[in-house]
């Protein structure tokens, strides 16, 4: 019994932290249909943020939630108007100059923090299920993405500059026409993606060694969950973390932690072979 | 006058020949000591103060006047915690700088990376870090210690303050593949038994689901040779679970990269390990050591088991190369094989004439509050795990790494 709730929780886990490495990836992507190869790098900073702000004193989750996030998203608002706005529509071109922009942010990381391990430790402390200790920190973990996903629906479905991103990421022509300038609506979002691959990134960094190099660790299962999702943007996000989260941690638990991974792999490819466009472009046809 | 083709030829090769001589008698002038070590990337934990303890050992053997009259020179390469980098360095010391000795590597990927081109080069190797064991080969020298060393010793005591059965959790590369099984040996001498053994690939650094599985297999005791910056989350993690004041740790490689300074108190105290050095050491040789390093880079917190055997490994070529009363391979190594001894800042550390291995003391220790407090010293530990399957003594021409049979 208490095995199968320690089990279930690490699914959970496995899950919510899919949700939030690829959140920031889905919105530019899923929105702007801009691909951002420099998303791990985004991560990444929102880590050194996060770890920055900690020793200089600030409350760790005022570090993560707050500052973090806003750091980042700043960072990608000086990017989106320096060099993707120039590169809208143009796909090949954005995935060039944002993998050009990954390698500037790794080399930016190492001049200013060194190519040296660095953390910071868990802020949660682990609890005890039955005979089993349970890390508290991955029910933080799960929270913060269940809430990202209720603020994402909420925002979008729920507030006018939520219907207004929606209308022009289906036909900015006509938003355009209505009076609603894209150009600022995808500055917008560029900087609230930007902010979520923040967040993810300081979220992820007590559990981590932080390394310059980090962002590389997740832009494949960022990507993979994001392509693998389809068109729809919140149902797509989560049906495939949980599809992968879930096909991970089976495995793990069954065999070993490196062939959870390639069971991942293995059931994205899958997965993609029978539904080449995406989960959603299947299932849940038309949600948000 | 007339010349032939073959009489043109031999006099441009003898004029062209005269010309380079002066350059090649430049050139000899300094002893060249090439140093190869990853002093960026994940491993530049363990890399960095290796490459300060290089300098350190040669700036001293250079203001003692060198070697043989002659001055000491470091040729350095960083090979970026990338395998690959290892080859192409290892070729470019020993065929384009020409080195006399070379001193590095890190991982035993890395070793085996350039093992095979010292060999082939006949240039003398220095291999400075505890390892696996078992490389058998009279190029080499391995000044670190190995499992006999260490987790003979550290097993039978940890597995006393726990209890007989032994989660293993292991990287996933030669030194873990080889250290498990040499853990697994002497968890069986002992009496105990080893539930489970876990490899993972060096950048994994989740353990969420292992913390799991580890409670599941309920252990009394894990042993831990996990390696580098990522396998660092898993003390982390371990913590944050609760779990650390449950089940004890032992690690045959937490601490020689310092992870006692990275993890705190409460991730850390309480982990068991053996090693050969501690900067808690109380003997005037590591004092005037850590003076000396005080003075050369400001403090003392970098100094580590790895580096510690760095300096003591090209101290140790040092004396081979004064006794042999020459640079050249053959007699360094004849000289070596005389059993050649010197007091380091951990102690007496001796050449093993049989295997190229060192004898050497050897501390069980605990982490405590950032430090490692010695618990219990063996005095002058003899490599007898290397000892059993290598003798380069009768076999000169051996050039294996002999794997422990269970």
């Amino acid at each position: 019994m208490d095995i199968s709730f320690v089990i279930l929780v690490e699914m959970l886990y496995a899950v919510a932290s899919l949700v939030l490495i690829s959140a920031g990836l889905a919105v530019v992507f899923g929105m702007m249909k801009v691909i951002n190869l420099a998303h791990g790098e985004f991560m990444m900073m929102g880590g050194y943020a996060t770890i920055t702000a900690v020793g200089l004193g600030v409350n760790v989750f005022v570090a993560m939630l707050i500052i973090a996030p806003i750091v980042v998203g700043l960072i990608g608002l000086v990017v989106e108007r320096l060099v993707i706005r120039h590169l809208y529509g143009r796909l090949i071109d954005t995935m060039l100059a944002t993998w050009g922009l990954s390698l500037v942010f790794i080399g930016l990381a190492t001049m200013i923090f060194g190519n040296t391990t660095t953390g910071i430790s868990t802020p949660i402390t682990g609890f005890a299920v039955g005979g089993y200790q349970v890390s508290g920190y991955n029910f933080f973990i799960i929270v913060v993405a269940v809430l990202l996903v209720i603020a994402m629906i909420a925002v979008l479905k729920g507030t006018r500059a939520g219907l207004i991103a929606r209308g022009t990421m289906q036909r900015s022509d006509m938003a355009a026409a209505l009076g609603y300038s894209p150009d600022r609506i995808y500055m917008a979002t560029f900087f609230c993606g930007s902010a979520l691959s923040g967040l993810a990134g300081a979220i992820l960094a007590p559990l981590v060694g932080l390394v310059p190099s980090s962002g590389g660790a997740y832009i494949a299962e960022a990507f993979i969950t994001v392509i693998a999702g389809g068109p729809s943007l919140i149902a797509g996000l989560v049906s495939s973390a949980t599809t992968f989260g879930v096909v991970n941690q089976v495995f793990t638990f069954a065999i070993s932690p490196v062939i959870g991974e390639v069971a991942l792999l293995i059931a994205a490819v899958i997965l993609l072979r029978a539904m080449p466009q995406g989960i959603t472009s299947r299932f849940f046809r038309g949600r948000l | 006058m007339s010349l032939n083709r073959r009489e043109f030829l031999g006099r441009t090769a003898a004029l062209t020949g005269a010309a380079m001589l002066p350059t090649a008698t430049l050139a000899a002038d300094k002893i060249q000591l090439g140093s190869i070590l990853d002093t960026s990337g994940i491993f530049d934990a363990y890399g960095k103060p290796m490459d300060q303890a290089t300098r350190l050992a040669v700036a001293e053997i250079n203001a003692n006047g060198g070697l043989l009259g002659r001055e000491v020179e470091i040729i350095d390469y960083d090979t970026q915690s990338d395998m690959a980098l290892y080859s192409q360095y290892a070729q470019k010391l020993t065929r384009q700088d020409q080195v006399d000795v070379v001193h590095g590597g890190i991982l035993s990927a890395s070793r085996e990376a350039i093992r095979q081109t010292m060999r082939k080069t006949q240039t003398l190797y220095f291999y400075n870090v505890q390892y696996e064991g078992g490389v058998c080969d009279r190029n080499m020298f391995a000044t670190g210690v190995t499992p006999a060393q260490q987790v003979e010793v550290l097993v039978p005591y940890a597995m006393k303050k726990s209890g007989p059965r032994v989660h293993i959790l292991a990287a996933d590369y030669n030194y873990g593949q080889i250290t498990a099984r040499w853990i697994q040996k002497f968890v069986q001498d002992n009496g105990g038994e080893v539930v489970a053994t876990d490899f993972f690939p060096l950048d994994v650094s989740d353990f969420g689901s292992t913390i799991t599985k580890i409670q599941q297999t309920a252990p009394d005791l894990i042993v831990a040779p996990l390696v580098g910056g990522a396998h660092l989350s898993f003390f982390r993690q371990w913590a944050a679970a609760g779990m650390k004041d449950k089940i004890p740790l032992a690690s045959t490689t937490l601490g020689v990269g310092n992870e006692h300074k990275v993890l705190t108190p409460e991730e850390g105290n309480g982990i068991m390990v053996a090693y050969n050095y501690s900067q808690e050491l109380d003997t005037p040789e590591n004092k005037a050591f850590k003076e000396k390093w005080q003075a050369a880079y400001g403090d003392t917190k970098a100094i580590h088991e790895l580096a510690v055997s760095t300096y003591q490994g090209i101290l140790l070529w040092a004396e081979g190369v004064k006794k042999a009363g020459s640079i050249d391979r053959d007699p360094v190594i004849e000289a070596l094989e005389t059993g050649i001894a010197i007091v380091g800042p951990a102690g007496n550390i001796a050449i093993d004439p049989q295997t190229h291995h060192v004898t050497l003391d050897v501390h069980i220790m605990e982490f405590e509050d950032q430090g490692m407090t010695v618990i219990e010293t063996l005095n002058q530990v003899a490599p007898v795990d290397t000892q059993a399957v290598c003798n380069l003594q009768e076999n000169p021409d051996d050039n294996t790494q002999y794997e422990i049979e269970i």
